[in-house]
């Protein structure tokens, strides 16, 4: 293979988001020679559009929030789903995660004591969020891509990975993948693998989430031999815009709601206090007026039913659209221009103020937005070992939004992108001290002629389809099928249709060559794609209850049972197999946090 | 509501190129990169252009329409009439590789060889303590979300090929500027900026400003004030002292 570029490193990192970088900054300090490859240029990865914050229980707002409060937080909102090692240890490392990134040049907005400051998010019982205004995405983005570009780290930027590699024995050997700008082909050896790929959302119509989410990592690491958790819980932001149809499911973020908006059916009403699950009853207020008390004095009123956790927003919005009580776009009303004056929200909301104005020409401090659940996140995702981050399969790391586990069955907000930094960290660790024991087998040369031919099959046939007839279709089935309210039969049916067009996708065809071509980019996105939709398909099937994410019509309630039980993905030939597994049991002195608070 | 728009889009790569016509059928409130993405669909799959977020967060979808440097996602075809030609081409300040795809490492080595960040040590109880209003002056050059359209129109960089060895550009000077007023960093970045990063070469033409998406004031804010600093510093003696044997904050 003459067009083979060939690179030999301690630790291969796929992903340059949060979670990519904070685990290749870690390799390279614990002395691993360490490289990044991600699709996009440096810094354009999923993290810099997050908005909201970085959850983490700092206590700069409020002294009694602690570690203990967040982890409670997170497993409640997740539904006690949730990896309970996971949860902890994300809630105690959070605050040093987030510090460090003052280390490395990042400037979150200040407490009036100089401290950073902490903002309201659904489901966090204290102000947690660490912020810049409503573009923190970005800030923790640049900062670690500046630390990275500090320490000298190999990035591979556009460059696109299509295959593990595995040696005899199973375990990882490095990656095979493609530079979009030449359409040459790339070959990293290496004894660790960091999967840092992020979602899935692209197999979605209506989503926040940009081209890159086709599920690349878990669909890699299913091929690879590793395991997939719970891949039924799809998050559903109850906040997308409407309308134009252009930027339908383009994000709102959820501080509008922490900084005072309200959500309004078209009677004018809040209709979320109708939507109050008994689960949640206890903290939440049942009058508008000990609500909109609450954003002054949380110590003694309780949230607003607008910061339940999202899967409850979701399912409301969708019941009041349903119930034909929604805007002219089919949303609801998100209003903050009636509640807060016009500097306030232009200084907060900055970003979502240009939104607004740029987008859908409206001005959010007079009037109020449209808004509806668009697919934002998935819960489900690689099976990890919660300290070390390890898959399955040997020297296969995962981090960030494509490992599973940690958020349950439902993500906070803010949880994320302290995720990210708390489990790119451990993975980084964990890859380097695997690296440092273990030298990686020679590349199998038999494997790569595969992935190079492969790669190229689109090339060579004539009279297919073009990819993009096939993916809108899949979005479509997605969508439509296994969206935010699902039954037994629409499943189902989905599979069906997944199946169709799986074996179309076998024949589709690329057209031009391969320098920079989109067409040839997505048409090798697309098995990635459909391979993880099945996945969601086949365990939302599988699961008959409703819990966080996953909400069947045909089962309305959790169950028992289900409270047990992880389901598991793993690749069988060219499908997917289950097998259920059960949930990890929280040590005594964790669960008694949940009594004490019960 | 919907019509056919008429789209003149640069195609070709480093070898040569031209503009080719197309009629693409636009619906309301759609922006340019949508009326792009039907084109890949329906006409040229193999279109190539860059793009992430669609929301004007990412500063992936960088061209020039009509000849002004935009985003691609954030110019409404509502801001056109409909019977308008509609031109798009790629940056011209920086080599194509392929249609509206331009080579833009030149800004990733610039952004490598600006000394990093070197923050005080925390304070004793683990933290950094900033005021609001102390941080807020870097916060806006932080809002930067690299599109590199500023880069693109500058002319220092856009008209002499050569200025590019010895010329950062704005946004990177900017850069300097930021880490200068940054509360933390205890580096003099005044040399480094005037010296090796072509300060002095700006001549306060306000052209980058003028089409920065995140409307950041970068010469009002950044250059000018950092160009005030290293003149300052030129004529103070006791600063030349400190500058030889610290290199400390001037
Ligand atoms: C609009 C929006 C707002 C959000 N706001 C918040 C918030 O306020 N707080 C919060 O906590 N969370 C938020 N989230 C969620 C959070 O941003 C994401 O979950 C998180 O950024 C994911 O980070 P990551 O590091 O896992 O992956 P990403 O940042 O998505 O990075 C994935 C990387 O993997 C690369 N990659 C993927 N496949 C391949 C491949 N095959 N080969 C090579 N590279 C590959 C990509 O190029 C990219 O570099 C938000 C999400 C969205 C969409
Ligand atoms: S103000 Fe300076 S940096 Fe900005 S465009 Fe003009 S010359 Fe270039
Ligand atoms: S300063 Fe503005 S124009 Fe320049 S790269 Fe940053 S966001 Fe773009
Ligand atoms: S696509 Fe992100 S700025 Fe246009």
């Amino acid at each position: 293979m003459t067009d083979l570029e060939r690179h030999d490193y301690d630790v291969v990192v796929i992903g340059a988001g949060g979670a990519g970088l904070r685990a290749a900054i870690e390799a390279h300090e614990q002395g691993a020679r360490t490289a990044v490859v991600c699709k996009s240029l440096l810094g354009k990865a999923h993290t810099v559009m997050a908005e909201g914050g970085i959850a983490a229980a700092m206590g700069n707002v409020y002294k009694e929030d602690g570690w203990k409060v967040h982890f409670r937080d997170t497993m409640r909102g997740g539904k006690m789903l949730n990896h309970w090692r996971m949860a902890q240890l994300h809630a105690q490392e959070a605050p040093d995660r987030v510090r460090e990134l003052e280390d490395w040049g990042a400037l979150f907005d200040r407490t009036p004591d100089g401290l950073i400051s902490q903002r309201d998010f659904g489901g966090h019982r204290f102000a947690r969020l660490a912020h810049v205004g409503d573009r923190t995405g970005l800030e923790l983005i640049r900062t670690l891509q500046q630390q990275t570009v500090a320490l000298g780290i190999d990035v591979y930027m556009e460059c696109t990975v299509t295959k593990l590699l595995t040696a005899a024995d199973g375990s990882i050997s490095g990656a095979f993948g493609y530079f979009r700008e030449s359409g040459r082909f790339l070959a990293l050896q290496a004894p660790s693998v960091v999967l840092a790929t992020g979602g899935i959302g692209k197999s979605y119509k209506v989503t926040s989430n940009s081209w890159e989410y086709t599920g690349d990592g878990h669909s890699l690491a299913l091929a690879a031999g590793a395991t997939l958790v719970n891949m039924e819980f799809v998050q559903f932001h109850p906040t997308g815009m409407v309308w134009p149809p252009s930027v339908r499911g383009i994000l709102v973020t959820e501080s509008v709601r922490g900084d005072g908006g309200v959500l309004k059916n078209s009677s004018g009403n809040r209709f979320m206090f109708d939507y109050i699950p008994d689960y949640f009853r206890k903290e939440t207020a049942e009058t508008e007026e000990e609500a909109d008390r609450w954003y002054t004095d949380k110590t003694n009123n309780r949230r607003p039913p607008e910061l339940l956790p999202r899967d409850e927003v979701a399912r409301a919005i969708n019941s009041e659209v349903k119930a034909g009580r929604g805007s002219p776009h089919g949303g609801v009303f998100l209003d903050i221009a009636s509640r807060r004056d016009a500097d306030y929200i232009r200084k907060r909301l900055p970003s979502m103020y240009h939104q607004f104005k740029e987008l859908a020409e409206v001005d959010i401090t007079a009037e109020a937005m449209e808004v509806g659940p668009t697919c934002h996140y998935v819960m489900g995702g690689v099976e990890v070992d919660p300290e070390t981050a390890a898959a399955a399969v040997p020297g296969l790391y995962a981090a960030g939004e494509v490992a599973g586990g940690m958020h349950g069955s439902n993500r906070l907000g803010g949880n994320s992108l302290s995720d990210l930094l708390v489990f790119g960290r451990r993975a980084g660790t964990a890859a380097a001290a695997h690296a440092a024991t273990t030298s990686a087998a020679a590349l199998p040369e038999a494997a790569l002629q595969e992935a190079e031919a492969a790669a190229l099959a689109p090339f060579q046939r004539g009279g297919g389809e073009n990819p993009y007839t096939i993916h809108a279709e899949l979005q479509e089935t997605m969508n439509e099928l296994v969206g935010i309210i699902r039954t037994e039969s629409e499943v189902s049916q989905a599979l069906k249709q997944i199946e169709e067009l799986k074996v179309r996708a076998k024949a589709l065809t690329v057209q031009g060559e391969r320098r920079y071509n989109p067409g040839w980019h997505l048409a090798l996105d697309l098995p990635n794609m459909l391979r993880v939709s099945e996945a969601i398909a086949r365990a939302a099937l599988e699961r008959q209850e409703s819990r966080g994410g996953h909400t069947r019509d045909d089962f309305p309630g959790p169950s028992d049972e289900w409270a047990k039980i992880n389901v598991i993905c793993t690749q069988d030939g060219d499908g997917i197999a289950l097998s259920r597994k059960p949930l990890p049991v929280m040590p005594p002195e964790l669960a008694e946090i949940f009594e004490e608070s019960a | 509501m919907s019509y056919e728009a008429n789209l003149r889009v640069w195609r070709g790569d480093a070898a040569g190129g031209g503009l080719q016509d197309f009629t693409v059928t636009v619906n309301e409130g759609e922006v340019v990169l949508d009326i792009l993405h039907r084109l890949q669909a329906t006409q040229t799959p193999d279109l190539a252009v860059r793009w992430n977020c669609k929301a004007g967060k990412c500063g992936s979808c960088s061209a020039e329409i009509n000849g002004r440097p935009r985003l691609l996602c954030l110019t409404r075809m509502g801001t056109f009439t409909e019977d308008e030609v509609i031109t798009v081409t790629p940056l011209r300040a920086f080599p194509v590789m392929r249609d509206l795809v331009t080579d833009v490492s030149f800004n990733y080595e610039k952004a490598a060889q600006i000394p990093a960040f070197s923050p005080r040590p925390r304070e004793a109880d683990g933290s950094h303590r900033m005021q609001q209003i102390d941080v807020e002056r870097p916060q806006e050059f932080r809002k930067c979300i690299e599109c590199f359209l500023c880069q693109d129109v500058c002319h220092v960089v856009r008209d002499h090929e050569d200025n590019k060895k010895s010329f950062a550009g704005p946004r990177f000077l900017m850069r300097i500027a930021e880490l200068d007023m940054h509360p933390l960093d205890q580096l003099d970045r005044k040399d480094v900026a005037q010296e090796e990063h072509g300060l002095g070469m700006c001549n306060i033409t306000k052209c980058c400003s003028e089409v920065c998406p995140e409307g950041i004031k970068i010469t009002d804010n950044a250059l000018i004030p950092m160009k005030e600093r290293v003149v300052d510093r030129k004529y103070v003696p006791s600063t030349w002292l400190g500058r030889t044997i610290g290199r400390r904050k001037g």
